[in-house]
């Protein structure tokens, strides 16, 4: 009984890989991902300026062998404060998709389980979607003060309703289905329907409007570290970095070009990588391949 | 040995829709002891589906309305509070349904799914479960069902998965088991297999079948009595040997009729009964299939007949039963003009 198992299990797996390598967005999206992530994670050890160090002497100066991204304003090595930055992104970026999903889930599922509770939550939602994203950020950010953690709580109020949405629009479906009766006929409760049998059915197109989201937070980061009211100085982050540079922008571009570089290039990997995603686990797309 | 499992009293279900309130249930009454397959006959939309769902109280508590009495085992299943109701599905009657493919979840392996309604209803760790799963399979006839269980819905045919919603549903030894259109999915030869399955497993566990169908070869094959609905009503019930040989009712008659015979005269068109069945929202006065029936009259157009005992356990809807009865029409009957 086992071995069956064990053997289905990774024929299903290397079928998963096969397909996954077929698909190029995935592989080219996620290729770009694992690379921001190791410059982030490695490239604070491969320089030996720090991004806080101050060197006046040396301002503003273009990218050379021994400052591979130039210098800033302020004469900080800008390759360290990329990288810096990008540690930044990422963690804001992964702290407020998972909050964001883990909220967006539940208020998703029992959305559209309980008719009374939906109508409530969806009203809810509504009012927080009126607002654009960057300015219902900066509102937040503005009482709660301009820290990373309030970041992640900016970002993940801001983009709740849209995963909320997307898992309940996903679950009424899988609401009305007959298995969903026939468990009921079998006398499962409310508890074991909802998280045993309709979320996993949600979890495709929760894993895409993840990524999504974690692309989405990269940019209201960034935006929000440009206004100041996300990451303060003198700690690095793409997008106050971008502030600094925008005084000097047709004279130092290496100060816009550098981090606005990396924002695109996270941004779009993240978008291929999910759109890749989408392709993949969207049973729909599947019968059309077949 | 054979006691009375359901008792369903005048039950009526109507739905609250924007049009007002519409009755798919209008006073319906049967009875199924164990030992028996009860078979409901009728077109689509006559409220057989309806009828099995509010047996299981699976509809919509909010928007649905039910008057009457479903008596199981004594107790009125309508007046149930949810969670005594809960314990009652699948420990007490179970269902299958239509459509074996949406009714198992496509995310978990077939043994998966078995073993969670084992585990749910029982104390059976996992591991045990699994066994329990591997003989409810084996006793629905799947060949090598510890290499089965590890399989996911789509990977399985629509025989084999009807098959596990089976183990699944009796898995916990229902005394009645409701059977919405289990074949009708199926191919003639799987579907001749699911119900020797259903039959043996009856008289193994000594349940009581609701059988759900349209298909009248089915109910000749398994079923011991017959409940013929139409638009919302029964309009004949009998056991299964006198529906066939001697119906009373010009319906029952006409499905009877439609039926193509191996050494029919093939020269002739395929009878059918005349007319469509009435929309739910707009009943017609009088007897519901009046519009449709050959020996239909003035009094059939005005007053609905009432249920009556024609014979012993031989139920007829008909004000002229009798009088058909006794020219022997049935048998004269062409196509009705």
């Amino acid at each position: 009984m086992l071995s069956t198992k064990n053997r289905l299990k990774k024929e299903r797996f290397n079928l998963f890989v096969k397909r996954f390598f077929a698909n190029r967005q995935a592989v080219l999206g996620s290729m770009m991902v694992i690379l921001l992530v190791l410059f982030a994670l490695i490239a604070p050890f491969i320089t030996k300026y720090t991004p806080l160090q101050i060197d006046p002497a040396h301002r503003l100066q273009a990218p050379s062998s021994i400052h591979w991204f130039g210098t800033d304003n302020y004469g900080r090595d800008l390759f360290s404060r990329v990288a810096y930055g990008g540690r930044v992104s990422l963690a804001v970026g992964l702290s407020a998709t998972m909050l964001t999903a883990l909220i967006g889930m539940v208020t998703g599922l029992y959305a559209a389980y309980y008719r009374l509770l939906d109508h409530v939550l969806m009203r809810i939602c509504d009012g927080l979607m009126a607002f654009p994203d960057i300015l219902l950020a900066i509102a937040i950010t503005a009482v709660l003060g301009p820290r990373p953690v309030n970041v992640v709580i900016a970002i993940t109020v801001v983009k709740i309703p849209s995963m909320a949405r997307v898992v309940r629009s996903v679950a009424l479906v899988v609401k009305e289905q007959t298995y969903i009766e026939a468990l009921k006929a079998q006398g499962a409760g409310s508890f074991r329907i909802i998280w045993r049998h309709i979320a996993p059915n949600t979890i495709s197109p929760f894993i895409v409007q993840a990524t999504y989201v974690f692309a989405l937070s990269i940019i209201l980061e960034a935006g929000l570290s440009f206004l100041g009211a996300g990451v303060p100085a003198p700690n690095p982050s793409w997008g106050n970095i971008l502030y600094d540079g925008k005084i000097v922008m047709f004279s130092a571009w290496w100060m816009t070009v550098f981090p606005g570089l990396f924002i695109i290039l996270s941004v779009l990997g993240l978008n291929l990588f999910g759109d890749g995603l989408r392709d993949l686990l969207d049973p729909h797309t599947n019968k059309a391949n077949k | 040995m054979q006691e009375c499992l359901l008792e369903v009293k005048d039950l009526k279900t109507s739905f609250y829709t924007e049009k007002g309130l519409v009755t798919a249930v209008d006073g319906v009454s049967f009875t199924v002891h164990s030992g028996e397959t009860l078979g409901v006959v009728g077109e689509s939309g006559c409220g057989k589906s309806v009828t099995a769902e509010s047996i299981m109280r699976l509809l919509d508590e909010s928007a649905t309305r039910y008057e009457g009495e479903i008596n199981y085992k004594g107790k009125n299943l309508l007046k149930l509070p949810e969670k005594e109701m809960e314990a009652i599905r699948g420990n007490e009657i179970a269902m299958i349904f239509q459509d074996a493919m949406t009714s198992l979840n496509p995310v978990y392996t077939i043994g998966n799914q078995i073993a969670e309604s084992i585990m749910a209803h029982s104390d059976l760790n996992k591991k045990e479960a699994y066994e329990k799963a591997v003989e409810m399979l084996r006793l629905t006839g799947i060949p090598s069902p510890e290499k089965r269980i590890h399989e996911y819905p789509h990977e399985i045919s629509g025989g084999m998965r009807q098959r596990a919603m089976i183990a699944m549903a009796l898995s916990c030894r229902p005394q009645l088991l409701i059977a919405d259109e289990p074949t009708t999915a199926l191919d003639v030869t799987i579907q001749a297999q699911i119900l020797e399955v259903m039959e043996e497993l009856k008289k193994e566990l000594n349940m009581g079948i609701i059988l759900i169908t349209h298909d009248l070869g089915v109910v000749a094959e398994v079923c011991t009595h017959v409940v013929v609905m139409y638009l919302g009503q029964v309009i004949e019930e009998a056991d299964v040997e006198t529906i066939f040989s001697k119906p009373l009712h010009p319906y029952t008659n006409g499905l009877l009729k439609c039926i193509p015979q191996l050494d029919g005269d093939r020269t002739k068109p395929l009878f059918t009964i005349e007319g469509v069945v009435p929309s739910l929202d707009d009943i017609p006065p009088g007897c519901r299939f009046a519009g449709r029936c050959p020996f239909a009259d003035s009094k059939c157009r005005k007053e609905p007949p009432p249920l009556e005992e024609a014979a012993y356990r031989h139920k007829i809807r008909c004000w002229h039963y009798e009088e058909i009865q006794r020219q022997g029409a049935f048998e004269d009957v062409a196509i009705p003009s």
